[in-house]
């Protein structure tokens, strides 16, 4: 293993304290337990939002803390999900009163640890809902697992309903957004390579020299298949049509009801994308990819949904959410529309997104 | 043995993250096959945590003591290992509340209401390849063993057999709960971390009373 940390154990702090002086305009850093949080915490009257997952996935989450996006991120050990304490902690910190919202990943972990997070700030009185983004098109699913894995749609969610925030949301129209958006997006990735997580010290998987992983996940997991390598253009179709195919999905997740006081299940379904729609469109470098691969994707996609009939409003081309440094990519599609494009195009000042500001 | 006192408790959390320190590699690597390959780093992360702070407590009663190892792991493991261990050891801790020592029936109870805990919690089911499937099985042959008029040791026996063979039984399964069900059928023939570190667990409390 080689690479630019001084040890694993202290790699996830020393990360956040170098991010800390690089941006002390933008974020503050709290440690133990750690979460970035926004300079100007809390805002009069907003709601919070709070997003978090295991670390290795930079700039996402904590780089995406700021104005028009998050209040706080709670970064876990490298691709291990954030313990209770730390959202506890930053939601203490982020509320103005207006009430948090948690943006989480569906993976087994995060969704637990972000329940129990939830569950222990309401006893505090703090007002907390949590919205699930669940948009990996890979994982086949049925009802017996734990359904599909939560990527590329969370950086747009993050921004849209960060912008949301901003203007003043409430926190019940918020969720309600942050749901839309989900089962608006689809996302489906993969591995040219493998990676490393620092603790280990071995590659996650082995993939031989001429072969690729469709359908890898975010942490390096298998996805649908490993074939030969194919040109870009072969690769871009397969990833892009898996999601424009990719027919309604439907799922039951956990919400939080707060006339009942209880969890309950709640029945989603994504409809399929339609010959007409207007789509953000992020090709997404999974950390070691050249930007100039990213828009050779890019290029084929932009042909791809011309041929289908989508129309790609904006996009995101670059590393947002990576896996440390494998090479690859995810396509993100999220069907949008007037409201959620308006919200795309309002300021951000982040350390890793900024515009209009 | 009609009693298990706090000191088979104290000795058996310092074991117990002695033993997961030395199996760091091997749970790591069943992970690597069919999850995250993070759940020997994790677990030993959080037993290493517990270590520290169990000398300010280990001379509470046995309920305060489980707790405390309960908060810790919640705050320090991560993943989904984090709430699962975590809430087994709250739960236990629970069920037994301010004693100091533990009948046969005490100890089942306890074990019941932590792996009830656990089910409640991640939401699996038995055959769903996760740690339930060496837990629900435990506590089910621990309360036979009880109902037999065991003691304390067999009691536990019967709960590491039980624990032993629902964990190999894993090996076949495809997991439909974490983050091996996302594998579908490639998840089969591999044994599941979790089950492997729960019979960890209950074995090394096994060998603490009857070392």
């Amino acid at each position: 293993m080689k690479k630019l940390i001084n040890s694993p154990e202290t790699f996830v702090k020393e990360s956040l304290e170098g991010m800390a002086l690089a941006h002390p305009d933008l974020v503050k850093v709290h440690f133990d337990p750690n979460f970035v949080y926004r300079a100007d915490a809390p805002v009069a009257g907003k709601v919070a939002v709070i997003s978090g997952g295991g670390s290795g996935h930079e700039p996402m989450h904590g780089g995406f803390v700021g104005r028009g996006m998050l209040d706080a991120a709670c970064p876990g050990e490298v691709f291990t999900s954030p313990t209770p304490d730390q959202m506890l902690e930053a939601a203490r910190t982020v509320n103005s009163g207006a009430g948090v919202l948690f943006l989480v990943k569906n993976y087994s972990g995060d969704v637990m640890n972000f329940e129990m997070a939830a569950d222990l700030a309401r006893a505090e009185g703090i007002r907390v809902l949590n919205i699930l983004i669940d948009d990996d098109v890979a994982v086949k699913d049925s009802l017996y697992t734990q359904g599909r894995r939560g990527t590329g749609t969370t950086v747009l969610a993050e921004k849209i309903v960060g912008a949301a925030a901003e203007r003043g949301y409430d926190l019940k129209r918020l969720a309600d957004l942050a749901r839309r958006v989900n089962i608006n997006g689809r996302s489906m990735g993969m591995a040219l390579t493998s990676c490393t997580v620092p603790a280990k010290g071995t590659p996650t998987f082995e993939l031989g020299e001429n072969e690729i992983e469709i359908g890898i996940g975010i942490h390096g997991e298998p996805g649908r298949e490993r074939i030969p390598w194919k040109p870009a253009d072969e690769i871009t179709e397969m990833l892009a049509l898996s999601i424009i195919e990719d027919p309604a999905y439907t799922r039951t997740v956990r919400e939080f009801d707060e006339e009942k006081g209880e969890w309950v299940d709640v029945e989603l379904t994504d409809p399929p994308f339609q010959p007409g729609d207007r789509v953000i469109a992020m090709v997404n470098g999974m950390g070691g990819t050249p930007i100039a691969e990213l828009y050779v994707v890019y290029r084929k996609l932009h042909f791809i949904a011309e041929a289908k009939g989508l129309k790609i409003v904006r996009n995101l081309v670059g590393n947002y959410i990576t896996s440390l440094e494998m090479q690859g990519v995810m396509i993100t599609l999220l069907r949008v529309d007037d409201e959620m494009i308006e919200l795309w195009d309002d300021p951000v000042h982040t350390p890793a997104l900024r515009w209009g500001v | 043995m009609q009693t298990l006192t706090r000191d088979h408790i104290v000795r058996w959390i310092t074991h117990a993250a002695e033993v997961l320190e030395a199996n760091k590699e091997y749970l790591t690597q069943l992970d690597a096959a069919i999850g995250d390959a993070d759940h020997g780093i994790n677990m030993d992360r959080g037993f290493k945590k517990v270590l520290s702070q169990l000398p300010s407590v280990q001379d509470k009663d046995i309920g305060t003591i489980l707790k405390t190892v309960g908060m810790a792991l919640i705050s320090s493991v991560g993943g989904a290992g984090g709430p699962l261990y975590g809430t087994l050891f709250m739960r236990a801790g629970m069920a037994v509340g301010s004693k100091y020592e533990l009948t046969p029936d005490d100890l089942v109870a306890m074990w019941r209401a932590a792996v009830e805990g656990v089910i409640q919690r991640g939401r699996a089911q038995l055959g769903d390849k996760t740690m339930v499937d060496a837990l629900l099985p435990a506590v089910d042959a621990m309360q036979k063993a009880l109902e037999q008029g065991g003691d304390i040791v067999a009691i536990l026996q019967a709960g590491v057999a039980a624990a032993e063979k629902g964990r190999d039984a894993t090996i076949p399964l495809v997991a439909r709960k974490g983050r091996a069900s996302y594998l579908g059928e490639r998840s089969a023939g591999h044994l599941d971390p979790g089950a492997t570190s729960s019979h960890l667990l209950l074995k090394t409390l096994l060998d603490v009373v009857t070392e």
